[in-house]
């Protein structure tokens, strides 16, 4: 279960279909290849107004996985700045919505509401974590970025981002397994049993 | 009187902004250090090797270490005897956060209302705290606050019958629901005392305490040992998926209350603890 540092990185590549996104396991790392979809606070806001309108969504939905990221403007000569996760659970309320119209994973940080985990296994979808703070070291897996829709919206403006290799963990999966409780609650039970046998 | 010009602080403020979100305290990343020597769970140590990895990237000046560069907090320590000249201080201080973040690639965060939420777009404005006190010296400290982290932050206004168990107890459990929201391994600051407003101030203050300084009163000094301790059995570690560092350090800051009150504030800082601080 535990994501050793030793195990297999298992190599994603979006759209990712239903198929694979069912196959992943909470615990389980991962590197991501292709083109993923920044999007926070204020994009879930218009992506959500828009669908709940009738309106056609400015990217394709289906096998999309979304980045919870609000960047720093590029350096001169990169494509990107600091480009680290969001905490995840105040894109919470617009998360159902999305997957009905086909979103397969969703990255960002920190635990997800039950609601949240239920509709993962409702419609076969991830949660991925990546590492909040690494800024820097994620967006060296960024290979091309570039503003799709509401470009007013700055560091919030819906952006595709080309990634090579970009590291996360499967912090919820399909079959309702969440890391985030989990992974603490295993650790106390092995401190503890380590303190019994000591 | 020292007549100190507002464009020294404009100037001050800027390269503070700059640095401090590029490059982690020396002190501080030998923290970070000691947590992965000590680190016992693979998930968390393997966190624990990106944050390094990613300070040392950020310091070759690629990035800064978090894209969320934070709400500009600065708290001055301004001398009786110095006279500001030459523009007022909240604009000086605005001006150098926008100098910092512009030219520093840093992202604007700050939205201009808190329902309307359009982005200001250079991060202004700052949120200043401002002690007069003896002397003609400006001291200046900068502390980029992240949301992630002020967001799980937390008071309350306890009883006194409540006590020392009852501080403990109300740490912990803003950390336990903090979980890997707030980007454990944490900083904590807690303010304790004062009145409903001035709690909150008091813990971020906190944060501003240099590492490796011990609480001078011995009894917060334990306090903030035991409180390390309870927020560390939770077990959640760097990342949150389990480990044995949940926080680094806790400092405690007090102050006088009323006989019938025992405010307590809990100012949780994220592992990009950045704090720049200079003296004019």
């Amino acid at each position: 279960m535990s994501a050793c540092g030793g195990a297999r990185i298992r190599r994603i590549e979006t759209p990712l279909g239903g198929e694979v996104a069912r196959e992943l396991r909470a615990g389980e790392r991962v590197e991501i290849f292709g083109d993923i979809y920044a999007a926070r606070d204020a994009a879930h806001a218009r992506l959500v107004a828009g669908l709940e309108a009738g309106e056609k969504p400015p990217i394709d939905l289906r096998g999309c996985i979304l980045y919870y990221v609000g960047p720093t403007p590029p350096r001169p000569g990169r494509v990107i700045g600091s480009a680290g996760p969001t905490t995840a659970s105040r894109m919470d309320p617009y998360v159902v919505p999305l997957l009905a119209r086909g979103v397969t994973g969703m990255i960002g940080k920190g635990p997800r509401s039950p609601e949240v985990l239920e509709a993962l296994v409702c419609h076969g979808a991830v949660y991925l974590a990546a590492t909040g703070g690494a800024g820097a070291l994620l967006a060296d897996r960024i290979r091309a970025a570039e503003v799709i829709a509401w470009p007013e919206l700055g560091p919030e403006a819906l952006r595709r981002l080309r990634v090579e290799g970009f590291p996360a963990v499967v912090a919820a999966d399909s079959r309702g397994s969440d890391l985030y409780a989990l992974g603490p609650k295993r650790y106390r039970q092995e401190r503890q049993s380590r303190e019994v046998g000591r | 009187m020292r007549p100190v010009d507002v464009a020294r602080i404009t100037g001050a403020v800027a390269r503070l902004a700059e640095e401090s979100n590029y490059r982690l305290d020396r002190g501080y990343v030998a923290y970070l250090e000691d947590a992965l020597a000590s680190e016992d769970s693979p998930d968390a140590q393997h966190v624990l090797e990106e944050l390094l990895e990613n300070a040392r990237l950020a310091e070759g000046g690629s990035a800064p270490l978090c894209q969320d560069t934070g709400v500009a907090v600065v708290f001055f320590e301004i001398g009786q005897r110095v006279q500001l000249v030459d523009g007022d201080l909240a604009s000086a201080v605005d001006a150098g956060v926008r100098r910092g973040y512009c030219g520093g690639y840093l992202r604007g965060s700050m939205v201009g209302d808190p329902l309307l939420r359009e982005n200001t777009g250079d991060n202004t404005p700052a949120i200043v705290h401002v002690d007069l006190v003896p002397g003609d010296r400006v001291k200046i400290w900068f502390l980029p606050k992240g949301a992630g982290s002020e967001n799980m932050s937390r008071s309350a206004m306890l009883r006194p019958a409540d006590g020392r168990q009852g501080i403990i107890d109300f740490v912990v459990e803003t950390v336990a629901d903090a979980g890997a929201s707030a980007c454990p391994p944490l900083i904590i600051g807690v303010g304790l005392g004062g009145t409903f407003d001035f709690a909150p101030q008091l813990a971020k203050k906190a944060l501003l305490r240099p590492l490796d300084t011990d609480n001078p009163a011995e009894h917060l000094a334990a306090l903030e040992r035991d409180i390390l301790r309870a927020v560390n059995d939770l077990g959640i570690g760097a990342g949150g998926f389990g480990g044995r560092t949940t926080a680094l350090d806790v400092r405690v800051q007090a102050h006088p209350c009323h006989i019938a009150s025992l405010p307590v504030a809990v100012n949780l800082q994220c592992h990009a603890h950045r704090v720049g601080t200079v003296e004019i």
